[in-house]
C-alpha cells in the first residue's frame, strides 16, 4: 500500500463485513423479536415484568452484578427419557421388560425402540425430552437460555463471569424472599464462606419501635442484629429482590424444547 | 532499506528531528499527564476492588467501592484513561516523524486531550455512583461518550492533517496500522452507542451481540492496531535494522482487520448459533496474524547488536510477545473444547489483563521513555526508574494475569464438572486471586514510578517556562545607548 487512502478502504471493508454480521444482522434477526409461543400449550413467552421487578434491574445495573453472575444456562444437546406411564394388563411382564431396559439417555430411535418393546406388552409409556449439560445437571435451569428469555431486559445483563452462581432461573431455586434478603444484607448467614460482598448500604438498621417492621429480616440463630434493633429493606433492596424472583427462564420453546416434570399433588 | 533510519536522515536536512520533537510536546503533555493519572488511579481502583476478595464485607456500607461498581470504573480508566490518550499520543508523534513535518494544528490536540480527560473523569464518577450504562466496557453514560466521540475526532484531525503533510508520499507500516486505529474508534463507539445507550436501544438479546462486538473490536483490534504500530515503529528504530520485511507487515495488517474484526463472541452465548460459530472460525484463523507478527517481529529483533538493559526496548519486545500470547489466549477461548472449561471463569478475564497491561501498557510505556526526553529537550528525572518499573512490571503481569488464568483453568474444570459443589470452583480461584493481588500491587508501584518521572518533567518545564518568563520581566528594557553600546563592541 503505496498510497494513504488505500488504508481506508480496507478497514472499511473489514470492519464493515463484521459491522453487518454482527451489529445489523442481529439488530435485524433479533432486534424486532416478538413473545414466542410456548410449546403444546396457547401461552406466550416471555411475560413482561412489571413494577418492583422492572426497578430491580436498574439496581442490578447500578451496582454491577454481572460482574461476578452470569444469566445464561448453557447446554450440551437434549436426551430422550421413557417413562412408563401405565402397566396394562400384563403388569408382571411390563415391569420385567422394564427393568432390563435402558429408559434415560435415549436418542430419538433409541427411545422409539424402547416405546414399541413396552407398547407391545399392553404398557403404556411417555417419551420426555430431556436437556443434558453440566449447568443443568447443577440444578441451574431446566433448558439453555435463549434469545427469548431476555426481550424486555434492557440492558441484558448476560455478565460471563461466574464467581458466583448463574442467576437465570434464581426465581425458582430460591424463591423465598426473606432467604434473598437475608442473602444480600449477609451472604454468609445464608450462604456459609460465601465470597459475595455483603450490601448492607441496600438496608437500614433502625431502633425497634412500637411496633416492628412487617419487612423488617428474619434471620436465621446466631445473625439476628443487636437486641432491640431491626433491619428494614430500602425499596432498592426489595425491587433488586423482585427482580431476582422474577428471573424464570421455565417455559419450553421451539429453539430451546423441553418436556416439563409435573409434579402430582 | 529502514524507511526509518532514511526518513531520520532526510529529516534533519529539511525540518529538524528537535523542531517536529518540539512540536509535539504540549499536545502529548496533555495526554500522556492525563494517562499516567488515570493509569496510577485505575490500577488503584482495581486493587480496591480485588481487596472482596480478600474480605468480603470490605465495602459492605460504601456503595461507591462496592465489587461490581469499583471493578468496572478500574477496566475503563485503564482503557479509556490510560490506553487511548497514551496511544494517540504516541501516535501523533509517529505521524510527526514520519512525515517529516511539525505536528499541524498542535493546539486541537491540547484542547481535545483536556476534553478528553474530563469525560473520563466524569464517566468515573457515574459508575461509582451507580449511573454505568450496564454494558460491558461501555460502561460511561452518554454526556460522558459525547465527549470522548468528539476529543477523539479532534486529535483524529491533528493526526491525519499531519499525515496529509508528509514530505513522502510512500507509507510506512506503522501508518497503515494506525491510520486504520484512527477510522475503527469513531466507528465501532458511534455504534455502539448509538444502539445502546439511546432512549431506544435496540431489543433483547441484540444488545449482547453488539456490546460482544464493540468490546472486541475496541479492546482487541484497536489496541492490536495501535500497539503494533508503535512497535512497528520502534523494534527497527531500536535494534538498528530496518522492519523484516514490509510485504509481511502487510499481509499481517491484512489478515488482522479481516479475522480480528469477527472474534468475540463467546461460544455459550444465548445467540444465533451461527455467531458464535462464526466467531470461533475467525479466532482460529487469527493465528494466520499472530505468526505473522512473531515472524517480523524475530526477524527484526533477532542479530540486532543491541542490548536492552531493562530500557524502552525492552519493553517493546516484552509487549510485542505478550501480544502473540494475548492472542493464544483469545483463540484457546474461542476454541469450542476449551471453552467449555474456561468460558465464566476468570480466565477472560486474565486475557483482557494481559491484552491491556501485558501487551499494551508495556509498549505505550517503552515508546513514552524513549520519545518523551526527544519531546522534552532534556533527559528523564529518573532515568533507573526506568529498569525497576520493567521488573516491576513484568512480574507483575506474569503474576497477575497467569494466576487469573490458571486459577480460572481450576475452576472451570471444577465448574465443568456437576458432582463437585459450586463453592468448590470459587474456593479453587479464591487462592490464585490472592496470589495476584500480589501482582497487581507490583503493577501500581511500576505505574507510580511512570507517573513520577512523567509528572518531574512536566513540573521541570513548567519551571522553566516560568523563569523564562520572570526573566523576560525582570530584563531591563533596551535603550538607545546600550544599542549604541552593543554597535560599538561590534564595529
Amino acid at each position: 500500500m503505496k498510497n494513504g487512502f488505500s488504508v481506508f478502504p480496507a478497514a472499511f471493508i473489514a470492519l464493515g463485513l463484521s459491522w453487518c454480521g454482527f451489529v445489523l444482522g442481529p439488530a435485524k434477526q433479533l432486534g424486532t423479536e416478538k413473545q414466542a409461543a410456548v410449546l403444546n400449550s396457547s401461552d406466550t413467552y416471555p411475560i413482561q415484568p412489571t413494577g418492583y421487578a422492572t426497578l430491580g434491574l436498574q439496581v442490578y445495573r447500578a451496582n454491577g452484578c454481572a460482574a461476578c453472575h452470569t444469566e445464561q444456562v448453557r447446554q450440551d444437546g437434549v436426551a430422550c427419557e421413557v417413562v412408563l406411564v401405565k402397566a396394562g394388563k400384563n403388569p408382571a411382564a411390563v415391569s420385567n421388560l422394564v427393568s432390563t431396559l435402558k429408559l434415560t439417555g435415549l436418542t430419538k430411535d433409541e427411545a422409539d425402540a424402547v416405546s414399541d418393546q413396552i407398547t407391545a406388552l399392553g404398557g403404556s409409556v411417555e417419551t420426555h425430552i430431556v436437556p443434558v449439560g453440566v449447568d443443568i445437571a447443577r440444578g441451574w435451569g431446566a433448558r439453555q437460555s435463549v434469545a427469548a428469555d431476555f426481550l424486555y431486559n434492557d440492558p441484558v445483563q448476560l455478565g460471563s463471569l461466574r464467581a458466583g452462581p448463574d442467576l437465570a432461573n434464581i426465581g425458582i431455586r430460591d424463591p423465598d424472599m426473606n432467604w434473598q434478603l437475608v442473602h444480600l444484607y449477609a451472604p454468609s448467614a445464608v450462604a456459609k464462606n460465601s465470597a459475595m460482598p455483603p450490601f448492607r448500604f441496600l438496608f437500614e438498621v433502625r431502633k425497634l419501635g412500637d411496633a416492628p417492621s412487617p419487612d423488617a429480616l428474619q434471620f436465621p440463630q446466631g445473625f439476628a442484629p443487636a437486641a432491640g434493633s431491626e433491619v428494614v429493606p430500602t425499596p432498592e433492596a426489595k425491587q433488586i429482590v423482585a427482580y431476582l424472583l422474577s428471573l424464570k427462564a421455565d417455559a419450553p420453546l421451539y429453539e430451546a424444547p423441553f418436556t416439563p416434570v409435573t409434579t402430582k399433588p | 532499506m529502514s524507511e526509518n533510519q532514511k526518513s531520520d536522515n532526510i529529516g534533519e536536512a529539511s525540518v529538524s528531528a528537535s523542531r517536529i520533537d518540539a512540536s509535539c510536546r504540549v499536545p502529548l503533555l496533555a495526554l500522556f499527564g492525563g494517562a499516567a493519572l488515570w493509569l496510577v488511579v485505575g490500577l488503584a481502583l482495581s486493587l480496591a476492588a480485588i481487596m472482596t476478595f480478600h474480605k468480603p464485607d470490605m465495602f459492605a456500607d460504601c456503595p461507591l467501592l462496592t465489587y461490581g461498581r469499583a471493578q468496572a470504573a478500574a477496566n475503563d480508566l485503564l482503557l479509556y484513561g490510560f490506553c487511548i490518550p497514551a496511544g494517540l499520543g504516541v501516535m501523533l508523534w509517529i505521524f510527526a516523524r514520519l512525515s517529516q513535518t511539525e505536528l499541524v494544528l498542535p493546539m486541537i490536540p491540547v484542547v481535545a486531550a483536556n476534553i478528553w480527560h474530563v469525560g473520563v473523569l466524569i464517566g468515573t464518577v457515574a459508575i461509582l455512583i451507580g449511573d454505568s450504562t450496564g454494558f460491558a466496557w461501555l460502561e460511561y453514560p452518554r454526556g460522558a461518550s459525547v465527549l470522548m466521540f468528539a476529543a477523539f475526532l479532534l486529535i483524529a484531525i491533528s493526526a491525519v492533517a499531519t499525515f496529509g503533510a508528509r514530505r513522502e508520499r510512500e507509507l510506512y507500516p506503522s501508518h497503515w496500522f494506525l491510520l486504520a486505529a484512527l477510522f475503527w474508534f469513531p466507528w465501532i463507539y458511534s455504534t455502539a452507542n448509538l444502539f445502546l445507550v439511546t432512549h431506544h436501544p435496540v431489543r433483547g438479546v441484540a444488545q449482547a451481540a453488539i456490546d460482544f462486538w464493540f468490546a472486541n473490536n475496541l479492546v482487541f483490534v484497536w489496541l492490536a492496531l495501535v500497539g503494533l504500530g508503535t512497535a512497528f515503529y520502534f523494534l527497527p528504530k531500536l535494534a538498528g535494522r530496518p522492519l523484516q520485511s514490509h510485504y509481511l507487515a502487510l499481509f499481517a495488517f491484512w489478515t488482522l482487520i479481516l479475522f480480528g474484526a469477527w472474534c468475540g463472541i463467546p461460544q455459550g452465548a444465548p445467540l444465533p448459533a451461527w455467531m458464535p460459530a462464526a466467531s470461533a472460525v475467525a479466532s482460529s484463523l487469527l493465528i494466520v496474524p499472530l505468526i505473522a507478527i512473531a515472524v517480523i517481529a524475530c526477524k527484526t529483533v533477532c542479530g540486532a547488536n543491541v542490548t536492552c538493559k531493562g530500557g524502552p526496548f525492552c519493553y517493546v519486545k516484552f509487549g510485542t510477545a505478550a501480544f502473540i500470547l494475548s492472542g493464544l489466549m483469545l483463540i484457546a477461548s474461542a476454541c469450542p473444547q476449551i471453552s467449555r472449561v474456561t468460558e465464566f471463569t476468570w480466565f477472560g478475564p486474565a486475557q483482557v489483563q494481559w491484552q491491556i497491561l501485558g501487551f499494551f501498557a508495556i509498549v505505550m510505556c517503552g515508546a513514552i521513555y524513549e520519545l518523551l526526553p526527544r519531546v522534552m529537550g532534556f533527559g528523564l528525572p529518573f532515568p533507573k526508574f526506568v529498569r525497576l518499573q520493567h521488573w516491576l512490571f513484568m512480574l507483575g503481569i506474569l503474576l497477575w494475569a497467569g494466576s487469573l488464568a490458571v486459577g480460572g483453568v481450576e475452576q472451570g474444570m471444577k465448574l465443568a464438572n456437576p458432582q463437585a459443589a459450586f463453592a468448590d470452583s470459587t474456593d479453587a480461584a479464591l487462592m490464585f486471586l490472592r496470589v495476584g493481588t500480589t501482582g497487581l500491587l507490583l503493577i501500581l508501584l511500576g505505574s507510580l514510578l511512570f507517573a513520577a518521572n512523567i509528572f518531574a518533567m512536566t513540573l521541570k518545564w513548567k519551571l522553566a517556562l516560568l523563569k523564562t518568563v520572570i526573566a523576560y520581566i525582570k530584563s531591563p528594557l533596551e535603550t538607545a545607548p546600550d544599542r549604541a553600546e552593543a554597535g560599538e563592541v561590534k564595529s
